[in-house]
């Protein structure tokens, strides 16, 4: 996600050469807790702002506003040598809390499974397990193993999976590599296994795909306004494409 | 005269607040550290933030228990301890002891190249290379395991071990050695025999700010040793430490609430075993020196 903020900043910056847009990365929720303390513009984030974040903004007199600016499916990866190359949500969900512990269960070789996971900061993290081991209920008390290997980036999934037949990991659509095997999302057992496809994300077809915001204190005026425009044109939409999320526009 | 009288004065005082600087600033940021550690305690008891198994600081309610992270601290320390603290003194005795003159000056000097690598240049190396290799030497799923970790920093506890002990063995006053060697004992017979001894208050001392570093570290700890939250039960499993813990979610955590404060408390633990294992040290090396 951090790598579309910067693209758009990049792109950006050639419009207003003398506007510098500084991008930090670090998760959803470390940018929300910094538009909440006033220590940015503009926060992106891969969920939607929770009722603790905005009664903390409240207190602060922080009105935030919310942009949806880009859709995201969440692709489930493994080793490009592991057999297995579909499973349902429920399939998922067990393998990530722990319950299913060798890929034999799931028509895989006699291996044990290592879960990879985003550390609890990511929006990545926290869309994955409402949405897979919560089933969409935010209030369930579902949790990820705590064998699960929390990796500080998505590229360090997509690096880890490249490297072990044993992993499976999960990233944004921007990560999608060869070195990494897609697996196809059933939402279902009766339902058909889908790939996360730009059309498949932008139906709502693939059962793991989640919105993109932008947030901002009060309506954006000024250059805040000017950027937010910039995402919302044509060339900004564009910029969604290239860097493999889907455009809203 | 008065004027150099003044002049006296001022850089008495000058000297005196950069003397006092650095304790102030411990002192600070202890207090620091437990005014926003100490609140944790408010919703959860002592014994149940240390003892606690599971570690879920987001969820509602939080589960924050941290002694997956004390083991997981333990087990890379004990580990890269076991590695670093041998390898580091026969270093030290080789350099200071047997080495000739040229090849010990070459030996320092690269030795002092590894204390300056950063810590994140290690961990991005150790990623690449040792973690492959420790997951198909031990057949084990993943690489990422506290004994990765644990090779990692006994490289980066070296260089203290080895300069802190070479002085230790250096400074075993001459005569020692010499009447050692009149007495008919062998180069060897005297190293064993007499140095070590003269000079094991400083090795101990090296070996345990060894420890303290090992301890402390958190980049290359971070990107090696899996980061999994169960409690390990050996050396070859994912571990996450309690360094890595607050770099990794510090930056998300909501200023005031229980996870917050949870991280703080955290660093007050850290800071605690810290101070004991830099005390113990300074112990040894105190009682180095009066010998």
């Amino acid at each position: 996600m951090v790598n579309l903020m910067a693209a758009w900043a990049e792109n950006f910056n050639k419009h207003r050469r003398d506007v510098n847009v500084a991008v930090t990365g670090g998760g959803s929720g470390t940018g929300l807790t910094a538009l909440i303390s006033g220590a940015c513009d503009i926060a992106q984030s891969s969920r939607a702002m929770d009722e603790k974040e905005l009664k903390q903004a409240q207190a602060k007199g922080i009105k935030p506003n919310e942009e949806f600016v880009a859709m995201d499916g969440i692709v489930v990866v493994v080793h490009p040598k592991n057999p297995v190359k579909n499973l349902t949500m429920g399939q998922l969900r067990q393998i990530f809390m722990g319950n299913v512990r060798n890929w034999k269960a799931l028509g895989g070789k006699n291996k044990p499974i290592v879960i990879l996971s985003r550390e609890f900061n990511s929006g990545t993290h926290i869309f994955f397990k409402e949405h897979v081991l919560r089933r969409g209920n935010a209030k369930g008390r579902e949790e990820f193993s705590a064998r699960s290997l929390l990796m500080p980036s998505s590229q360090a999934i997509a690096y880890e999976v490249a490297h072990n037949e044993n992993a499976i990991g999960y990233y944004g659509m921007g990560y999608i590599s060869p070195r990494q095997k897609v697996i196809a999302v059933a939402k279902d057992s009766t339902s058909p296994h889908l790939e996360p496809t730009v059309e498949n994300v932008r139906s709502t077809a693939y059962p793991i795909s989640r919105p993109l915001y932008l947030y901002t204190n009060g309506e954006p005026q000024g250059i805040v306004k000017e950027f937010i425009d910039f995402v919302y044109s044509k060339e900004g939409q564009e910029i969604v494409k290239e860097t493999d999320f889907v455009p809203v526009k | 005269m008065k004027l150099r009288k003044a002049k006296e004065f001022v850089i008495e005082k000058l000297i005196f607040l950069s003397g006092i600087a650095s304790v102030v600033f411990v002192v600070l940021i202890f207090v620091f550290l437990l005014r926003e550690g100490v609140s944790v305690f408010k919703s959860i008891g002592v014994g149940e933030f240390l003892g606690g198994k599971h570690w879920y600081p987001v969820s509602t309610p939080p589960s924050l228990g941290i002694l997956p992270f004390i083991l997981g601290s333990l087990a890379v320390t004990i580990g890269a301890i076991v590695i670093a603290v041998p390898l580091g003194i026969a270093t030290a005795f080789y350099i200071a002891e047997i080495a000739p003159p040229r090849l010990r000056d070459v030996l320092k000097s690269l030795i002092e190249i590894l204390a300056a690598i950063p810590s994140v240049v290690l961990g991005f190396i150790g990623w690449m290379t040792l973690v492959p290799f420790v997951k198909s030497v031990f057949g084990i799923p993943t690489g990422l395991t506290a004994f990765s970790g644990s090779i990692m920093l006994a490289f980066m506890a070296l260089p203290t071990i080895i300069s802190i002990s070479e002085d230790a063995i250096k400074f075993v006053p001459r005569e020692y050695k010499e009447g050692a060697i009149a007495l008919g004992a062998t180069h060897w017979q005297t190293l064993h025999r007499v140095i070590i001894h003269g000079a094991l208050p400083g090795i101990i001392a090296a070996s345990m700010l060894g420890v303290g570093r090992v301890f402390g570290e958190t980049m290359a700890v971070m990107m090696i040793t899996g980061n999994a939250t169960a409690i390990p039960t050996g050396l070859l499993q994912p571990v996450r430490t309690l360094t890595a813990t607050i770099a990794a979610e510090m930056g998300e955590a909501v200023r005031g609430n229980s996870h917050y404060f949870a991280l703080f408390a955290i660093g007050i633990v850290l800071f605690v075993i810290s101070f004991f294992i830099n005390f113990t040290a300074d112990l040894f090396l105190a009682r180095g020196r009066r010998k």
